[in-house]
């Protein structure tokens, strides 16, 4: 555990408790009932499923606890979190199933 | 939002939040751990946890803290992971932007994954809800899993350090958010801007500051844009 620079800590919860509020409040505050371009609309409706997958991707591919080698395990947990997710569309499933699969190859592989 | 409907409506949504516990629980503590771990004190934990808000966009900021990326980019990246934030905000307008501001104002700080989902739903379904009504029914939604959100993340600070290497808690993470994902992926432009992302966050992952992140996010909004274009222009022609 590093001690990391608290000015540095701060100025991320500050800036992140701001911006994310701006963001939320952004519409439902300031455009009150008035219609937005088509275009803007298309583009943030794949803003979730753009900026997670991009986010974790990588985790998966080179997994920080391996220092980057590619894991036999943590690519079996995703690929089951993610397919049971696609099948059930049930969050808690996928979580459950890609964990159990994590433990059992972590344990099974040692 | 005295009056019985509103009231009623207020427990509906309370209802309809309430399996968000399972979510908002173990999520909050690992947020806890993971902040814990990368050097932050329980003041800054509870700080970031209750102001921000945000899961995603909390792990985000955590995660390139400890990749020593400077400031800025952290904050430029896990806003961009809240960039959903301001859709749901943009998508709940129609149906709460005649409410009075200050109830907007409070909306704002509660819109989150569980509480957009459940509601969005709901005003769809029963289009002939007041303001008011759909007003309480957001803010029931919401209320199960915020002080159990802040509740798991000081339990998973004051246990963090505690907690074995061998639970390998670096892959709840990408477990959690591939979990959510999936049913994400509803029509074909949400899987091609899912696939594109992915490609080019690989492509791009030598890139320093995860600027690689915010290309592969454009690159994935662009892609879904166009396929939900190109995909309407074939029902058009058909």
């Amino acid at each position: 555990m590093t001690p990391v620079d608290p000015v540095t800590i701060w100025a991320i919860v500050i800036g992140l408790a701001i911006g994310s509020y701006a963001l939320r409040f952004v519409f439902i505050g300031l455009v009150g009932d008035r219609p937005m371009p088509p275009w803007l609309l298309r583009h943030l409706r794949y803003t979730a499923v753009a900026i997670l997958p991009a986010l974790i991707a990588p985790l998966v591919v080179w997994p920080t606890a391996t220092e980057g080698q590619p894991d036999i395990p943590r690519m079996a947990a995703a690929s089951v979190a993610l397919t049971i997710g696609l099948i059930t569309k049930n969050v808690l499933a996928a979580i459950f199933s890609g964990a159990g699969t994590l433990y059992g190859l972590l344990y099974l592989l040692g | 939002m005295a009056d019985t409907t509103s009231k009623s409506y207020f427990w509906k949504g309370f209802r309809d939040g309430t399996p968000f516990i399972f979510v908002a629980i173990p999520f909050g503590t690992l947020f806890g751990v993971f902040a814990t771990e990368a050097g932050l004190n329980i003041v800054q934990t509870m700080a970031f946890t209750s102001t921000v808000f945000a899961g995603a966009a909390q792990f985000a900021a955590l995660q390139l803290l400890q990749d020593q990326t400077p400031t800025a980019i952290i904050l430029v990246s896990a806003l961009a992971v809240n960039l959903r934030m301001a859709m749901y905000s943009a998508s709940l307008t129609p149906y709460l932007g005649a409410a009075p501001l200050w109830q907007r104002a409070c909306a704002a700080y509660v819109t989150v994954d569980q509480s957009y989902a459940c509601s969005i739903v709901q005003f769809e379904k029963e289009p002939q809800m007041t303001v008011p009504q759909r007003m309480a029914y957001f803010v029931g939604s919401v209320t199960p899993i915020t002080p159990l959100w802040i509740l798991a993340t000081y339990l998973g600070a004051v246990l963090g350090t505690r907690i074995p290497e061998s639970w390998a808690l670096d892959f709840a993470l990408p477990i959690t958010f591939l979990a959510m994902i999936g049913p994400m992926m509803r029509t074909l432009p949400h899987v091609v801007a899912a696939l594109v992302a992915i490609v080019v966050s690989l492509l791009t992952v030598g890139i320093p500051y995860n600027l690689g992140l915010l290309i592969a996010g454009c690159a994935g909004m662009m892609a879904g844009a166009q396929a939900e274009l190109f995909v309407e222009r074939r029902k058009a022609a058909v």
